[in-house]
């Protein structure tokens, strides 16, 4: 170690900036003296709409309220406050989304200190280049990236691995609010610039982006401590009513991942094959033998989100044994039906049933037959415009309310509707259209402002 | 010797990997059952693959992972996160075929 310190803390309030922490498990953390806060605030897995639209996932009085207790306490202690993936999906319309509660609370509470905000959208031009000098490749089984994918996504964002964030708190940031970051950067940024072990302190920070998660019982909405050394890392619960085990934290390496003992992130992947866990007092656990394998060409992910069109929903529910009976062919001719009226009018459109009681959790991986009294129709449809999905949810309900089907002898109407009006109007659609990895030097995509508050 | 998954798994549980694939994570209680099921490999691609009733091909990979006596399998998503006619955006309840699983060991 060339600076001298020996040992390094971070705190990780809660799993995701705004779902909350119990104020006695902060207080704790903050009277261990931590060296940084840092805390992650997105995730791809709500689904789409969040990156395509813009709009954040997260409530926004929650974001304030776990942003002012943090921002406090880096103040306090002037310590820094790192922010990854800010507003949910981590695009600009997140970030200054973030940005502007922070600076609300900075004016409140009257903190003043220097911010750097990091942006992570990546410009198309650049990446329609890259596209031609054959320097992405498709993730997820997508096919390969092309310029006219690129053009339509409405948001396209690249994970910052820990050049960006280094560099922000070089140029004296004392709070960092990042665009779409690779999860453990925020956490692992200051402690590798102070000559920690990238390996150790990368991993640490794949697990404190969970919070208490990978403790028992394990909760998403409670603060942790990673204290990284030299050889390892220890990871200290902040409620007495949690506890790290062997089996608890090696469990976590499975949440979520492809694969327990290979991570990759931008410039290579965490190899935990020799990685140890030894349980210590008090509900602590240390780590150690985690191993950091260079990737030779430096990749980083591209995520990308384009609109499909709006949805309107109807639910409605059927009670008749008879009608159960032979519900797949009723809806098939529904949608046949509905969709040739639909036709004559020139509405265009997409229909889905999602039958529960049957199989509208596992749809096609579903494996039993059914066997309800009941089952929910969800009446789902897909259009260009709102009107138009509108306009074929509103016949798809209809038909499917008066359809009479064989041996039909319940003839006043097909459907129970629990509400009034019946239809709804979701409103846009998007679908996730850009999951690559794009060769660039990070330093060159992701910039970084500084402003005084 | 047969054993039922459901009988020895603390843990069985599926979620989204990535937009595009789904993980299935199985912790086994003992330390015995999780040995034998490892060394009979009776939870491989073809077992996941017939107990979903999809192609081999559709089943990526299946891991056994001795820290966490735990077995982990990756399957493609029939449907992205969130694309239309999609059904489980978290991909957290894509476990029920699992629970009915019996191994050979």
């Amino acid at each position: 170690m060339n600076t001298g310190i020996t040992e390094f803390k971070v705190l990780s309030p809660t799993a995701i900036l705004g779902y909350g922490f119990p104020e006695e498990s902060f207080k704790r953390g903050i009277e261990m003296q931590p060296d940084l806060i840092a805390v992650d605030a997105g995730s791809v897995d709500p689904g789409p709409y969040y990156l395509g639209s813009g709009k954040p996932f997260t409530n926004r009085d929650g974001v304030k309220r776990d942003l002012r207790y943090i921002l406090k306490a880096a103040y306090d202690l002037d310590i820094p406050a790192v922010i990854g993936t800010a507003g949910g999906s981590g695009a600009r319309p997140h970030v200054d989304w973030c940005r502007k509660i922070i600076e609300e609370i900075a004016e409140e509470d009257n903190l003043s200190f220097t911010m750097g905000v990091i942006y992570a959208d990546v410009d198309k031009e650049l990446i329609k280049s890259a596209i031609k000098a054959g320097r992405t490749r498709p993730l997820g089984g997508l096919p390969d990236l092309d310029s006219e994918t690129v053009d339509k996504a409405t948001n396209i964002v690249a994970q910052m691995g820990l050049g960006p964030i280094k560099n922000a708190l070089d140029l004296g940031s004392q709070v960092v609010l990042a665009g779409r970051a690779y999860d453990p950067t925020a956490f692992a940024a200051k402690p590798i610039a102070l000559g920690f072990d990238p390996a150790l302190a990368l991993h640490m920070g794949k697990i404190l982006e969970c919070a208490a998660i990978a403790a028992t019982p394990g909760s998403g909405c409670d603060c942790v401590m990673g204290i990284l050394r030299e050889e390892h890392f220890e990871l200290v619960p902040l409620s007495p009513v949690r506890e790290f085990t062997k089996n608890s934290t090696a469990a976590h390496s499975l949440y979520e991942k492809s694969d327990p003992l290979y991570l990759p992130g931008p410039g290579g992947m965490l190899d935990l094959n020799e990685v140890k866990f030894e349980e210590m007092p008090e509900g602590r656990i240390k780590v150690s033998g985690t191993r950091f394998i260079p990737e030779e060409n430096p990749t980083i992910k591209l995520e990308g989100a384009e609109k499909v069109g709006c949805r309107t929903i109807s639910i409605a529910g059927t009670r008749d044994p008879i009608m159960i009976g032979q519900i797949d062919s009723i809806l098939e001719t529904v949608k046949t039906n509905a969709m040739s009226m639909l036709k004559s009018e020139g509405v265009k459109g997409d229909i889905f049933f999602h039958v529960y009681g049957k199989n509208g959790v596992m749809a096609e991986l579903e494996t039993e037959t059914m066997h309800s009294d009941e089952v929910c129709v969800l009446i789902e449809t897909l259009a260009a415009n709102q009107k138009d999905a509108d306009a074929i949810c509103s016949i798809v309900r209809s038909t499917l309310l008066h359809y009479g089907y064989p041996g039909r002898i319940a003839t006043a109407g097909n459907m129970a509707f629990p509400f009034s009006p019946s239809d709804i109007s979701a409103g846009d659609v998007y679908k996730f259209s850009i999951y690559h990895l794009l060769e660039i030097d990070e330093n060159d995509i992701f910039k970084t402002e500084i402003h005084e508050l | 010797m047969k054993i039922k998954l459901i009988d020895a798994a603390t843990v069985i549980r599926s979620k989204n990997c990535s937009p595009f694939e789904l993980t299935m994570d199985i912790i086994i209680n003992k330390e015995t059952d999780f040995q034998n099921i490892k060394k009979a490999d009776a939870i491989n691609r073809k077992v996941i693959a017939e107990a979903y009733n999809i192609p081999l091909e559709k089943v990526k990979k299946v891991i056994y992972f001795d820290a966490a006596q735990a077995i982990k399998a990756v399957m493609e998503r029939p449907v992205a996160s969130g694309s239309p006619g999609d059904t489980d955006v978290y991909g957290a309840q894509q476990h029920a075929p699992l629970l009915k699983l019996e191994l050979e060991v």
